[in-house]
């Protein structure tokens, strides 16, 4: 009964909060954005009132969850988040890329560029990767340590405050209340929330480790571990902010020009090093040894991997600022970091694929395999694009044109996008107990069109990215400059439709995976020819005896 | 102190002591799945997911 | 047995080889990292010129920030000759000193705007804010139209100013006191400026969007863009040495 008291206690002084400040709101998107929040405390009182449990309260037996077996309810709620984030991310993605293609397409103030590409960027890493992330850690820390989640309650609030974040930032964007520091857009009350629910998420995870039943601690749980961590620091240097009014949503960053610009870019680039790629390899140790059936290729590998990622990574932002105002030195070290992260990342991949050594059939008969391939492939091919643009020379012509977009996509299309959907697919069946999944050769279209996807994507952007960069600096024989700024414009019309359609195929591919998700946990199963069987038949299998005469 | 000579301090400190040192803490954790009765360990961590058949449910 | 220990063996030896290579690179970065830090001469120059933004700019760019401007528009131009020629001299770190946060930008969808002052007339931006396309048929820039609808609407310009002095921006007491005045003023020439010329050097007052009678959100980013990159002579001599002597570029 206490506990019921305490958590309604908790949402009703929320509540009251969130209400006084509403009606103290210096601007608009303040009192929306209090609002929300007074709504999401209705419904948390709401639902530890209803759903308290009176009569075993009453008779002094608690409902005590089923010790032997793992908590996974926020990891279905997690799935479930993944998907629906996934596919708001990829629409918003495809809709900004048909503005640029079509600018009529803005819809002024609200839906204009400007205010949905956070939202578009929000929504894919930290909507759909977020969400990818807390749940495949929650399976995982499980799984690894064999233990329940520890503070099953705290572990609930990390994914209902965390999706309360994400309403926050997106509603926020469109509302015009940004900080407008790249992909840390939200305002101060909102980066204050999200701490305390990453503090929260901080101590389920490391609980669960500390009270495990296995010895080792396994390595996908290093790369969680040092995600949580690595993000929750970068999180609070970079939103360190003065609000202007404790009831406004307008705050002013504590850094400016240089220092500001090196602050932001070091939370940026680590926010690629820690959250897309140290969380989702993380994934990757986890679910490919398991798909394929057989363990990680080396696990010395990993560990190295993991001390020579992690520490390469965190000196690498400057590479966001060549020929900036940056001083040089701080340039020459970012670049310097940048290619060297070349060798950890492609020993991570090796280590990814070659663990399928003595398994490669399989990358032709199970489609979830081939998708972890496919991710490997693209972190691959990322990690060797990333050090090359962060080469000064290299960078002087890449820099500000759409080659950058392309190659954030290829690794966030390919790499992060294709293993969560993996995930979601090996997730899927275990979670709601089904035989297996709807259907693979849905998986199997899924995959074909997302590849195809990203590669009419970063092949157009490659071309877009290089066409830019040479005409803004081509010179005709008068020894003037060849291109108004609006030619560039112009020259890349062709190259954006090619993308918008990249990206058309993508979502389609992921449309296929919400019906795919959506029929498995129905427990239906769809009538088709299994993949991964070589034909067998019995009939035919015996020696031609010779007619009897 | 004026914070041109932290800058100056800080900065010396980053390219030989603190250099010096992270190369240590480098060198010793890459080569600590190397000492000698690692590999057992090594191989009991990379088998330890599969022993978990029983997915909870 | 024996391929299955010559096996390991292998796999073994690929496994140092790699750890070799990282460690050996590392190494080498270590090395290379010391070289560049010897030639540090500061990180930001002291130029003339530079002055916080007028409370009228200041809202200018919290519009700029609110719409997302950013996104395609960067406020830093390289040192390269094509940049220089197309948009300006190359910007100084001192320039955006006073920037909480900075907008240097990171895509260039549309042309850089830090030296974009005074190129065009107010009535060129209010034009093009409310329909590039009219102006630049090629352009993809979204309408901004919006902007003149919507009187300007600043909760507390005193309060701004404040917020911006505690995270280091030098404004005096006379500028907080007088902020909302200020405002006013700046966009407005049959009020009376009072001092505002004086505190804010090179502060230009005059009406932006094209209505008198109106203080409007495109008044504020009009003047706004129309300050970006004039408060520093980068052609003066004395400008010219700091540059000179502005070393790591």
């Amino acid at each position: 009964m206490q506990t019921v008291l305490a958590r309604a206690g908790i949402w009703l002084v929320v509540l009251l909060f969130a209400v006084i400040a509403v009606a103290a709101a210096a601007d608009g998107g303040f009192a929306i954005h209090m609002s929300i929040v007074a709504l999401a405390a209705l419904i948390g009182l709401w639902v530890s009132i209803s759903g308290a449990d009176y009569a075993g309260i009453a008779r002094g037996i608690l409902k005590i969850p089923d010790e032997g077996r793992y908590d996974d309810d926020p990891v279905r709620w997690g799935v479930i988040a993944t998907v629906f984030w996934g596919i708001a991310g990829f629409l918003a993605g495809l809709f900004i890329a048909l503005q640029l293609t079509w600018p009529v397409l803005n819809l002024e103030p609200f839906l204009n560029f400007g205010r949905l590409r956070p939202l578009h960027t929000s929504a894919v890493i930290f909507a759909f990767g977020g969400n990818a992330l807390i749940a495949t850690s929650f399976y995982v820390v499980q799984r690894t340590c064999r233990a329940r989640l520890a503070f099953p309650g705290l572990a609930r609030f990390v994914f209902w405050g965390y999706q309360l974040f994400i309403v926050l930032a997106a509603t926020g964007y469109l509302l015009g209340v940004t900080q407008s520091k790249e992909y840390a857009e939200p305002e101060w009350y909102v980066d204050w929330w999200l701490t305390i629910v990453w503090v929260a998420y901080l101590v389920v995870f490391a609980g669960t480790i500390l009270k495990r039943s296995e010895p080792h601690i396994y390595v996908a749980n290093w790369f969680y571990l040092a995600f949580i961590l690595t993000v929750a620091m970068l999180h609070i240097v970079n939103n360190l902010d003065m609000p202007v009014s404790l009831f406004g949503s307008k705050s002013y960053p504590l850094f400016a020009g240089v220092q500001g610009a090196l602050v932001q870019w070091w939370y940026g680039h680590n926010a690629v090093g820690f959250f897309l790629t140290a969380g989702f390899l993380a994934m990757m140790y986890y679910f490919v040894p398991k798909q394929a059936e057989r363990p990680i290729y080396s696990y010395r590998l990993s560990i190295i991997h993991f001390w020579s990622l992690i520490f390469l990574y965190i000196w690498a932002g400057p590479h966001h600022l060549h020929y900036t105002a940056l001083p040089d030195w701080a340039q020459t070290l970012g670049m310097v970091f940048s290619v060297m992260l070349w060798m950890p990342s492609w020993g991570g991949m090796i280590n990814g694929l070659m663990t399928l050594n003595g398994a490669w059939d399989k990358v032709r008969t199970d489609p979830i395999i081939r998708m972890m391939v496919m991710a490997l492939a693209f972190y691959g091919m990322s990690t060797f694009e990333g050090p090359m643009l962060s080469i000064k020379s290299v960078n002087s012509l890449s820099h500000y044109t759409d080659w950058t977009i392309g190659h954030v996509h290829s690794g966030a299309l390919g790499w992060n996008g294709m293993i969560t959907f993996a995930a979601v697919y090996y997730l899927a069946p275990r979670l709601w107990n089904r035989e297996r999944l709807y259907s693979l050769r849905m998986v199997n279209w899924h995959f074909w069109l997302a590849t195809s996807g990203i590669v009419f994507y970063a092949a157009s952007m490659w071309v877009a990215g290089i066409t830019q960069g040479l005409m803004w600096r081509e010179y005709g024989p008068d020894g003037y400059l060849v291109n108004s700024f609006a030619d560039t414009v112009a020259a890349l019309h062709p190259m954006f439709i090619l993308r918008a359609f990249g990206g058309l195929l993508y979502l389609s591919g992921a449309i296929l995976m919400v019906i795919n998700v959506w029929a498995t946990i129905l427990g239906k199963l769809r009538d088709e020819v299994p993949m991964h069987d070589a034909a067998y038949d019995p009939q035919a299998d015996r020696p031609i005896l010779a007619p009897a005469e | 102190m004026n914070p041109h000579s932290t800058y100056e301090a800080l900065r010396h400190l980053a390219d030989s002591w603190g250099l010096a040192i992270m190369i240590v803490i480098f060198l010793s954790l890459a080569l600590w799945p190397f000492r000698p009765g690692a590999r057992a360990k090594n191989n009991d961590a990379a088998q330890m997911i599969f022993k978990d058949e029983n997915d909870g449910q | 047995m024996t391929s299955m220990t010559e096996r390991h063996k292998t796999l073994e030896k690929n496994v140092t080889l790699l750890g070799i290579a990282a460690l050996v690179t590392v190494a080498i970065g270590g090395i290379v990292e010391i070289a560049p830090l010897f030639w540090i001469d500061n990180t930001i120059e002291k130029v003339d010129g530079m002055r916080p933004y007028t409370p009228l700019e200041q809202a200018g760019r919290d519009i700029y920030v609110r719409e997302g401007c950013y996104v395609c528009h960067s406020q830093m131009i390289r040192p390269f000759r094509d940049e220089v020629e197309r948009y300006g001299h190359y910007s100084l770190a001192a320039e955006s000193m006073y920037d909480h946060p900075f907008q240097w930008g990171s895509k260039r969808t549309g042309p850089d705007l830090a030296r974009v002052g005074g190129r065009y007339s107010d009535a060129w931006h209010v034009q093009h804010l409310t329909d590039p396309q009219s102006v630049v048929p090629e352009s993809v820039m979204p309408q901004y139209g919006f902007l003149k609808e919507h009187d300007l609407v600043v909760d507390d310009p005193a309060a701004n100013l404040v917020a911006l002095r505690r995270v280091g921006v030098p404004y005096s007491d006379k500028d907080v006191e007088m902020a909302a005045a200020d405002l006013k003023a700046q966009a407005d020439p049959e009020a009376d400026a009072g001092d505002l010329a004086a505190r804010y050097p090179k502060a230009q007052i005059r009406d932006y969007d094209g209505d008198p009678t109106r203080l409007t959100e495109m008044d504020a980013l009009v003047a706004y863009l129309q300050m970006l990159g004039t408060l520093v002579d980068v052609d003066s001599a004395a400008a010219q040495e700091d540059l000179a002597t502005e070393k790591g570029r």
